[in-house]
């Protein structure tokens, strides 16, 4: 036990322990402080997605046979819009001839399932699936799949273009340098039960919902 | 009551008139008995009728009070308006339509509500530019004016709250792309932007949270920093347009010999300044509510629909400037971290400035010149942020970013070389002579 825990601090009235006094303030309000961060978490919890938003987001089966090519199509998976695009197999083949203007050409830092790193980022070169969101701001990018798109210049290899602060894409999802998006469109898990159905939202198995 | 002939004829008695009424008053009766459990006389005392302000306030300083009664204004048309709309995806974009076309009166509501949204930041922006110009950010007036940044920040997050809540297409988009900022804060970001959102989209579970955050949360947040506001000012006194301490010098009372009775000078005045005020704002609110489609924005009239975004998403008018430096970047990190500090850089002020001087009267040229960078920038951003964005919209937005962190980032250095002027030892005001 130090001096100070016998000796009443200058000006405390005799007979008090100062030390004693301060240690139990500290504890009193450490405690206190304790008490309400353990109070704060079922509030702070309770902004997480409820458990019908859970529910709700599970897979979604899309039906592609009616698809023609060059067509894109939205779906909703889990409040999220998901764009499904029937790739000409052209625009496919020249995927690789983009990837010096990319900034993520292996997407080795963009949000994808394995199956989905690659070139096409896609399972099949047909079909492309992405999370239509903006990876900048959250805007959808809007369609812009012919080639030479007067919008876009004479060199425009097709894809798409976000309408809110300009970030481009190519037929892959695959960002373009010069775009403040930071990342490739994000391609949520997904598989084919048969050829045509889609099923968004796992990486194998059966939808239990329907677009 | 016998001194009201002294009261006419003499209005530097009136003060004194006025305490002896109130003694009179206070040796018995209601008043008596009220200020024997509660403190209303010397609260009213120490408020206003002997708080003396500098007697040299120019128009710039009507803007505190007409903050004041624009937040009034608001919290009576927010409570109301809170009456008939209808939290929830499903229900809010259809109940804003019903207050406009069936509840009586419903339209004025809500158009007072929407054009006193734009009148706050009008104001606070003029009321904040008051503060750089006369330099009252400076010691001893420092905490006011981070309680007033505060403010600010609060009243920044009620406002792009309150914008959402009409569930029109600008409202859901706005929240995508503003709650997105978010998920730029390094290791958390993903899991914060779900958190805030409450679902995997902007959704439902999103709109009624925002809800409660603005009719509740926030207006009690943004009342006790008021409070918090009003009494740093009453406590360390107001700046005025000399950027001199009335405290400095007073009379035999103690009484700053340059300061007048808040009641009834500066009630009065400011009661003229709301005269004027409340003419222009109702003027707006009948004769051009949308303002052009910037007050309300012609996408908003449409539902939120998440697969449609609209042609060009801009924020209300009064965020432009900081949109504009947010997209001024390739980067999405660095940009978010633009706008924050360009934000958070108001907060710096007092110890950024390292003048002798405090008003804008006495400084010399350079900071007159970088002051005006900063207001031309700061306007061309506010231009700039509505523009749909191409190539040389960026490349301009950079060159005024640059003039708008210049302010800020050289102040320490330019302001301290800056040729003051000598600094009166009183305040300069000859009205009436």
């Amino acid at each position: 036990m130090n001096e100070a825990a016998v000796m009443p601090a200058a000006g405390a009235p005799e007979g008090i322990d100062a030390t004693r006094r301060k240690f139990l303030t500290l504890a009193t309000g450490a405690t206190a402080a304790v008490g309400v961060i353990c109070a704060a978490v079922p509030f702070v919890e309770s902004w997480n997605p409820s458990e019908r938003a859970r529910a709700l987001g599970a897979p979604v089966e899309v039906d592609l046979s009616k698809m023609e090519v060059g067509q894109l199509i939205t779906a909703m998976w889990r409040q999220q819009v998901i764009y499904i695009v029937r790739r000409p197999q052209n625009l496919v083949d020249a995927l690789s001839r983009n990837d010096a203007e990319l900034k993520d050409p292996h997407s080795d830092d963009s949000d994808q399932p394995d199956y989905a790193k690659n070139e096409m980022r896609s399972r099949t070169a047909e079909f492309l699936v992405t999370i239509g969101y903006c990876t900048h701001l959250g805007c959808l990018p809007k369609a812009f799949f012919d080639p030479g798109d007067p919008l876009l210049g004479a060199d425009w290899p097709g894809g798409f273009r976000c309408p809110c602060h300009g970030s481009r894409y190519d037929m892959a999802g695959r960002v373009f340098d010069g775009s403040p998006a930071p990342a490739n469109l994000v391609v949520p898990p997904y598989s084919y039960r048969t050829p045509t159905a889609l099923v968004i939202g796992t990486d194998n198995g059966s939808a239990q919902g329907s677009a | 009551m016998a001194d009201v002939s002294d009261h006419v004829s003499d209005h530097v008695s009136d003060h004194k008139y006025d305490q002896d009424r109130s003694v009179a008053v206070a040796q018995g009766g209601l008043w008596a008995w009220i200020n024997k459990r509660f403190p209303a006389e010397s609260f009213i005392r120490s408020q206003a009728l002997e708080y003396y302000a500098p007697k040299n306030f120019n128009f710039w300083y009507f803007f505190g009070f007409i903050a004041l009664v624009v937040l009034v204004i608001q919290l009576l048309t927010g409570i109301f308006l809170t009456m008939f709309y209808k939290p929830g995806a499903a229900t809010a974009f259809q109940s804003v339509n019903f207050i406009m076309r069936e509840v009586d009166f419903g339209w004025l509501i809500r158009y007072i509500h929407s054009t006193g949204a734009s009148a706050f930041f009008v104001v606070i922006y003029l009321h904040i530019y008051r503060g750089m110009l006369y330099g009252s950010y400076k010691a001893p007036r420092e905490l006011l004016w981070l309680f007033g940044m505060i403010i600010y920040l609060a009243l920044m997050g009620e406002a792009f709250m309150g914008y959402v809540l009409p569930w029109g297409n600008m409202s859901y988009w706005a929240a995508q792309v503003i709650i997105n900022i978010f998920g730029t804060v390094p290791l958390i970001g993903g899991g914060l932007v779900q958190w805030i959102r409450g679902d995997y989209g902007v959704s439902d579970a999103t709109l009624n949270r925002f809800f409660a955050l603005h009719v509740v949360a926030i207006p009690l947040i943004l009342l006790l920093l008021v409070v918090l506001h009003l009494v740093a000012l009453r406590h360390s006194g107001s700046n005025n347009p000399d950027g001199v301490e009335i405290k400095a010098h007073k009379d035999a009372a103690g009484k700053p010999l340059d300061g007048i009775p808040f009641h009834p000078y500066y009630t009065v005045k400011d009661l003229v300044g709301i005269c004027a005020f409340l003419t222009v704002f109702a003027l707006v609110v009948f004769e051009m509510p949308t303002f052009n489609g910037l007050f309300l924005e012609p996408a908003n009239f449409t539902p939120a629909d998440p697969v449609s975004t609209p042609a060009d998403i801009v924020p209300a008018w009064y965020f432009t400037p900081y949109y504009a430096i947010l997209r001024s970047f390739p980067n999405k990190g660095i940009g978010a971290l633009a706008l924050l500090l360009a934000v958070v850089a108001y907060f710096f002020l007092p110890w950024l400035d390292r003048s002798p001087v405090k008003s804008i009267r006495y400084r010399g040229w350079i900071f007159k010149l970088f002051l005006g960078i900063f207001t031309v920038s700061f306007l061309a951003l506010m231009y700039l942020g509505r523009q749909s964005v191409t190539p040389s919209v960026v490349e301009i937005s950079r060159v005024f970013l640059g003039g708008y962190f210049a302010f800020f980032v050289l102040m320490p250095f330019y302001s301290r070389i800056d040729p003051v002027k000598p600094v009166p030892d009183r305040v300069r005001f000859h009205a009436h002579e």
